[in-house]
This record gives C-alpha cells, structure tokens and sequence, in this order.
C-alpha cells in the first residue's frame, strides 16, 4: 500500500540507485554492512522471554509467552509455536490501526518459517502429556519504530526471546511446579534480508532504501551453514546468480549477528 | 549427477513434472480466465480490469495497482478448510502479486486496477505455482500487455535427493520445498520461497531444476493459448 506521504522524490531515488551502483550507500555503509544492533535480552519482565532490538533507527520489541493446551490431532505429542505481528500506528505514519494486513502476515510468517523450518525448537519436549496437554508457546512481535528491515529486527528479535525463555516444569500429572527451564532450543537461526538497488546486493536496507529497492530476498540460516527458509518479497526478480550471492551473503552476516545474539544473551544472564 | 537410485511414491523420476493440462477462457463473466490441472491441482484463474480502483487511495498515478487474491474452497483440502482468508492465502496472495508484477507492463494503466483472483477448487502441493501459472493465462486472455509470460514450478528435497513438482506425500514427508517462478524470458526469478533444511549447493541444484520444470511449463502455457487463439 503506498500513501502519498511515503512518496520518495525521483531526485533521492537516482541519488540512491548511482550510490548503489558506485558501491556506496546513503549511511556510507559497505554493501555488507549491518546497521549497529543492540539486543537487550529479558527486556519485558512479565513475558516468559523477550527482546528489545535495535537496528538501526528501528526499534521492535518481541515477547514469548506460553500456554497450555490440547494438541493437534495430527501430532498429538508436540508443542506449538506460533508467530504474530503488529504494525501499530505508533510506528509509521504508513500503518493503521486494525487487523494485520498484507505486511504484517508477512513479516509474522517469514520469522515463523525461519524459526520453525530450522527445527529449532524441539516441539516434541513441549509436549506435556501425551495427546492431551501440551505447551503452546507464542511469539508476539511489536514493531515501535520503522526505519527500515523489520524482517531482520524482528527476526533476531524472536530468536533472542525464544532463547532467554525461561517456563514452569510441568510434573506428569499436567501441573506446573516451582522450577523452571529454558525452552528446549536446538539452533539459532537468523534471517538476512537483502535489497537489489541499481542491480546491486545491500543487506540490511534502511527506509529510505527500502521505498526505492527493486526488490528483496530474505534467507535463513543456522549455524551449520544450512538455508532453511528463504522469501522474495515486493515486485522485481532475481537473476539465479544472485540468489546464489545473496545465500552466501546471508551465510557470513547470519553467522556474525549469531554471535552478537549469543553474547548479549550470555551477559544479560 | 547423482544417479537416480529410488522411484518416487508416484513412479515419477526425479526431473518429471505431473501431468498438467491448461485451458484458457474457460470462464465467461470475467475479463480472462484460465484453468490449470496440475497432478491433482484443480485451479481457476480470473483477471478483471482494468478498472476503477476501489479504495480510491490505492490508485497510483503512475502505474496500475495491481491486487492478487488467494483462496481456496472449504472441499479443496482432506480437513474442510474454514472460507474466508487465512493468513497463508493473505501471504500467498501477496507472493503472487510479486511474481506477476514484473511481467505486467503496469505503467500503461496509470490510476487504474488489475484484479487477479486464485481459486483453488482442489489442493494436492503446489497450488501457488499452479495459481501463478494459470493468472498468468487469465491476463493473456483479458489482454492485459505483458513482456513476457510467468511460469511457475517448484522444487524440493525428499529422501536427500532434488527432486521437482514435489505431490502431496512428498511434500509432507520431505526435507525442502522451493517455489519458483520465472519471466521465462529471461529467467528472471519473480517469487522465490524456501523452507526446509538445504546445504548452499542443494539450494543451487533446486533452483536450476525448479527453473528447467518453469521451461516446460512455459511450452505448455504457449501451447495453451494457441490452442485458443491459434499461432
């Protein structure tokens, strides 16, 4: 949806695109090059697990909660996790009140698919009592302030919530005990999302790169190397040989935002 | 290459698509419609416009706006799906609109809308590209100038294999899918999605055999509409 508001003038988009194509950007950034993220894990002390993010100018917070309930017929001895999304007037002019729309469900699933195709979380130690209680776990994701790659802020955001959780023990009789413990993760995977302007790859758009962007791929990865989600967003395409660049690219810069994730969790605790 | 040592559940080899047939104009209301079967995919396609965009503030002056809508009917799946939009036909709808609108010379309907409308009368794995493909048809047959033709296939990974047009078994039980779509053209790549667990080379395998299935369609889709319209 574009609002007049969101207009970028034609002369700031040719300014965009030649810096683009000299390999330059608007914020002297490297075409691999992160914003500065600053993660503050447990930041939401009524939330199981939580997040606040920076990246950039943009702010998301993201809260794990849970709750216990029956499972899927399907697979009645897992867990469930599942993944929201805001977009609240608070953070843009662009967003409106009222239920998600097409962007919103976006982002919620391209952070769901990362997490859960990873296989990260174990859903079968969810599991409570077998075919009847099982733990629910929701991820609830709250953009503040839009400065651009929700995708990422947020997505580092969930995995950083996921990780610093911390539940009840539930004895076999489907009651919750005093002790509690982290949830049963086994990867941290992290999303890369990267934009094509002037036919060239730049990670982590900032707004204004993204109003003009030809197009966007994200790709998630886990610590083995391995790609286990990926999304083109918006119109335009990619050639096969950038998406090839852009998995290596999300590889390298997965694997470093990994780390910061890691360490601001170890020295939160 | 690696050798072909299992058979797929359905006998097919690892590079063969399902049998898919396409029909185009088979609706008469709309301004162009197509039906694609693909395995067993049942899948219609319409595209109205352009036309007077409703809300007014969507209406861009440099270009038509161009709206994707996704669904699928409550019989379509094994559990009876709920009717209205659900949060994967609201994604899918968007992906879709992505992958179309590359193709679509949008700029000579400034102020104006094109509507594209998915129903998926029957789901067995694969309906987006089936969806893409037949929208695809549904906007040659209303008219609309395009630059090019989209074909859609996907690919994925089952029992450690690549293998392409993943059916429903396969697609429940295996490691990887990869939908693809193509400005068959240029191989331009308009809707990429993955999930699943790939190595950087299996992804590399699956998007080059998802892109030889998108040329095999392309052919179909071309043979479609001289079918209708003659060469």
């Amino acid at each position: 949806m574009v609002i007049e508001m969101d207009a970028i003038a034609n002369i700031k988009r040719e300014y965009i695109n030649n810096l683009a194509i000299e390999g330059k950007r608007l914020d002297e950034r490297a075409p691999d090059e992160y914003r500065e993220l600053k993660i503050i894990p447990n930041y939401i002390k009524k939330a199981e697990g939580s997040a606040y993010v920076e990246l950039g100018a943009t702010k998301v917070i993201v809260g794990v909660k849970y709750d216990v309930g029956t499972p899927f017929p399907d697979i009645p001895n897992e867990g469930v996790m599942t993944t929201s999304a805001e977009l609240p007037p608070l953070a843009s002019p662009e967003f409106e009140s009222g239920p998600p729309g097409e962007d919103a469900i976006e982002l919620a699933r391209v952070v769901d698919r990362g997490i859960r195709e990873s296989k990260a979380l174990d859903t079968g130690k969810l599991c409570i009592v077998p075919g009847e209680l099982v733990r629910i776990v929701f991820v609830d994701i709250q953009v503040l302030d839009d400065g651009g790659n929700l995708l990422d802020a947020c997505g580092i955001g969930a995995i950083t919530a996921l990780k610093c959780a911390k539940m009840p023990i539930y004895n076999a009789e489907g009651n919750p005990t005093d002790e509690i413990e982290s949830l049963p993760l086994r990867k941290v995977p992290v999303t890369c999302t990267i934009a094509k302007i002037g036919g060239k790859l730049l990670v982590d758009p900032q707004k204004d790169e993204e109003k003009i962007m030809a197009s966007r791929i994200t790709v998630s990865t886990d610590e083995d190397g391995n790609v286990v989600a990926m999304q083109k967003g918006i119109d335009g395409s990619f050639k096969l040989e950038e998406v090839m660049e852009a998995v290596r690219l999300a590889k390298i810069k997965g694997q470093e935002n990994r780390e910061k994730i890691l360490k601001a969790i170890e020295e939160a605790e | 290459m690696k050798v072909i040592t299992m058979t797929r559940c359905d006998g097919r080899k690892n590079d063969e698509l399902r049998t898919v047939k396409m029909e185009v104009g088979v609706l008469n209301r709309a301004d162009g419609s197509a039906y694609v079967e693909w395995g067993n995919n049942k899948v219609y396609a319409a595209v109205y416009g352009p036309k007077e965009v409703i809300p007014r503030f969507l209406a861009r002056n440099d270009k038509a706006y161009l709206r994707c809508k996704y669904s699928m009917a409550p019989f379509s799946v094994e559990d009876r799906k709920r009717p209205g939009p659900d949060r994967r036909s609201v994604e899918i709808g968007k992906v879709m609109a992505g992958a179309l609108a590359p193709a679509i010379i949008l700029e000579d309907y400034p102020n104006s809308m094109i509507e594209v409308l998915v129903d998926v009368m029957q789901a067995d794995a694969g309906t987006r590209c089936a969806g893409i493909t037949a929208a695809t048809l549904a906007l040659v047959d209303a008219g609309i100038p395009m630059r090019g033709l989209v074909s859609a296939c996907a690919s994925g990974k089952v029992d450690d294999q690549i293998v392409l047009d993943l059916c429903k078994e396969e697609d429940n039980s295996g490691q990887a899918d990869v939908p693809l779509a193509i400005l068959s053209r240029t191989e331009d790549i308009t809707l990429l999605q993955m999930d699943g667990i790939m190595t950087e080379e299996e992804v590399d395998e699956a998007l080059s055999l998802a892109i030889k299935g998108c040329k095999s369609i392309y052919q179909m889709q071309m043979d479609a509409l001289k079918s209708k319209y003659g060469d």
